[in-house]
């Protein structure tokens, strides 16, 4: 455990000192956000209707731009390969890499969304749902992005397979966390039901990514 | 010696496949090709047009069948990947990446026969229904299979990649279909018409079944040519490397 939370710790540390992950994804975010309003046109009505979409796709687009970079630079550097001779078992590394992933970029994205709804005119009674369902799901999206980086480790055009490989699997948090947004919004199906399926597929992903990502990373250390 | 005996142990089994493979064809593709043939008699010449759809229901005889070998196609996939993984059995790589392009033809075609027939029917190419948004999903899952293929070069590590991939995907796939599910009755009323009611008549559902064996077989007749190419290409690889590697030997004695 101590050897768990060593290693978050690193990564958090690595991750504010470098500072560009978290600012290039809160940037893009707010860029996303503030564009598509551009194509949609300055209907306030519309984009109050759409808002809990537009947040999460974009949402997701921004957490997909870090997601690559969860295990490249310890790969590249060789560090990667000396965690895993440590008395970590690579399942904890993956898990512990994700997790400082959702601390240094899913929290603060959400913590960015309600700001960015003001520009969407999101209904007043949805700012607290928004950042709940957003704290929920990030978890999800950060391990299963874990899962895809170490899946393209070492691959010269990641990125762009990434995307393609993992937002398929994204698919069922975006429907979850979009619905019970719209529930508290819209009604009339219960908001309850929404989240807690969205819980489940947030607890989930948490227990079962890392054993896939162990398995990829493995592959791709030996 | 040691590389010698390996890649005589990794050929052995896939000579007995070979062997197999060889045997089967031609009996499954006589037998494809009958079951074709009478299937699309049927559904042609046999069947009777639909009172409401007319001529366009005949597109189901080969829609439905595409969609069903979409799904088995993943099925495959993840059975085989599940063997890769745990036995590291050779040919169970070659199933899993042989049968993903196969699969994913299929899925395209279900996906491209269903809007062809929404035209007419619902009056456009595509609607967002549960069913063909799953479907879609489906593919893309696909796609991000035989482009992981392609990224690694090293067939080994490529194939155990996307077993790993297959097998997360596999476990998604419920999940995905579930959500979608939830996603559509959410947002709109189930409009369009389900087939899965009771009341198929045997004279549709005779042809149907029909061409679903025949497209069934199809599925493993490619898929066992398929394996059977990428057997080949495998080994021409292995015997240049041979080459390579002897003319390393002579060129190294010379020097």
């Amino acid at each position: 455990m101590k050897a768990f939370t060593s290693l978050v710790a690193r990564d958090l540390r690595l991750a504010w000192r470098e500072g560009g992950a978290i600012s290039t994804a809160l940037g893009f975010y707010l860029v996303v956000v503030a564009i598509l309003p551009l194509g949609l046109g300055p209907d306030l009505n519309l984009l109050a209707r759409i808002a809990p979409g537009i947040l999460w796709v974009a949402l997701l687009l921004a957490a997909l731009l870090s997601v690559d970079r969860i295990f490249h630079n310890d790969h590249e550097d060789g560090t990667l390969e000396i965690i895993a001779l440590g008395p970590l078992p690579l399942e904890l590394v993956a898990a512990a890499k994700a997790t400082a992933h959702w601390i240094s970029i899913g929290i603060p994205l959400t913590l960015a969304a309600p700001i960015l709804a003001l520009l969407l005119n999101l209904p007043a009674n949805a700012f607290w749902v928004l950042v709940l369902t957003m704290a929920t799901g990030t978890p999800a999206i950060s391990f299963l992005g874990a899962l895809g980086a170490a899946l393209t480790l070492g691959l010269g055009r990641g990125g762009l397979l990434l995307a393609l490989l993992i937002l398929p699997l994204y698919a069922p948090v975006l429907i979850f966390g979009v619905a019970a947004m719209n529930a508290v919004i819209t009604g009339p199906s219960p908001f309850l039901s929404s989240y807690l399926i969205l819980c489940a597929i947030t607890l989930a992903t948490i227990v079962l990514a890392p054993i896939a990502s162990a398995a990829a990373l493995r592959l791709n250390l030996n | 010696m040691t590389q010698a005996e390996g890649t005589f142990n990794r050929l052995a089994n896939p000579t007995r496949f070979m062997g197999l493979a060889s045997t089967i064809l031609p009996w499954l593709t006589c037998l494809t090709a009958l079951l074709l043939l009478t299937g699309l008699y049927l559904a042609f010449f046999v069947a009777p047009e639909d009172y409401q759809q007319g001529h366009t229901v005949k597109i189901m005889f080969i829609h439905v069948p595409f969609a069903w070998l979409a799904m088995m196609g993943y099925s495959v996939i993840t059975i085989a990947s599940i063997g890769s993984l745990i036995w590291r059995h050779p040919m169970a790589d070659v199933a899993a990446k042989t049968a993903a392009p196969i699969g994913a033809c299929f899925t395209l075609l279900a996906l491209v026969t269903g809007s062809l027939w929404g035209k007419p029917m619902w009056g456009t190419y595509w609607v967002w229904d549960a069913r063909l948004t799953s479907v879609l999903l489906l593919f893309f899952l696909y796609l991000g299979l035989m482009a992981l293929w392609q990224a690694i070069e090293e067939p080994s590590r490529a194939g155990r990649a996307a077993a790993i991939l297959a097998i997360v995907g596999s476990v998604n796939i419920p999940i995905i279909k579930f959500s979608v599910d939830w996603w559509n009755t959410l947002h709109q009323p189930a409009s369009v018409a389900k087939l899965d009611g009771p009341s198929i008549h045997s004279s549709i559902l005779t042809p149907l079944l029909i061409m679903a064996a025949a497209f069934t077989c199809l599925f493993f007749v490619m898929h066992l040519m398929a394996m059977r190419t990428e057997v080949l290409r495998r080994r021409v690889q292995a015997l240049q490397l041979t080459h390579v590697d002897a003319a390393g030997v002579t060129q190294g004695a010379r020097a």
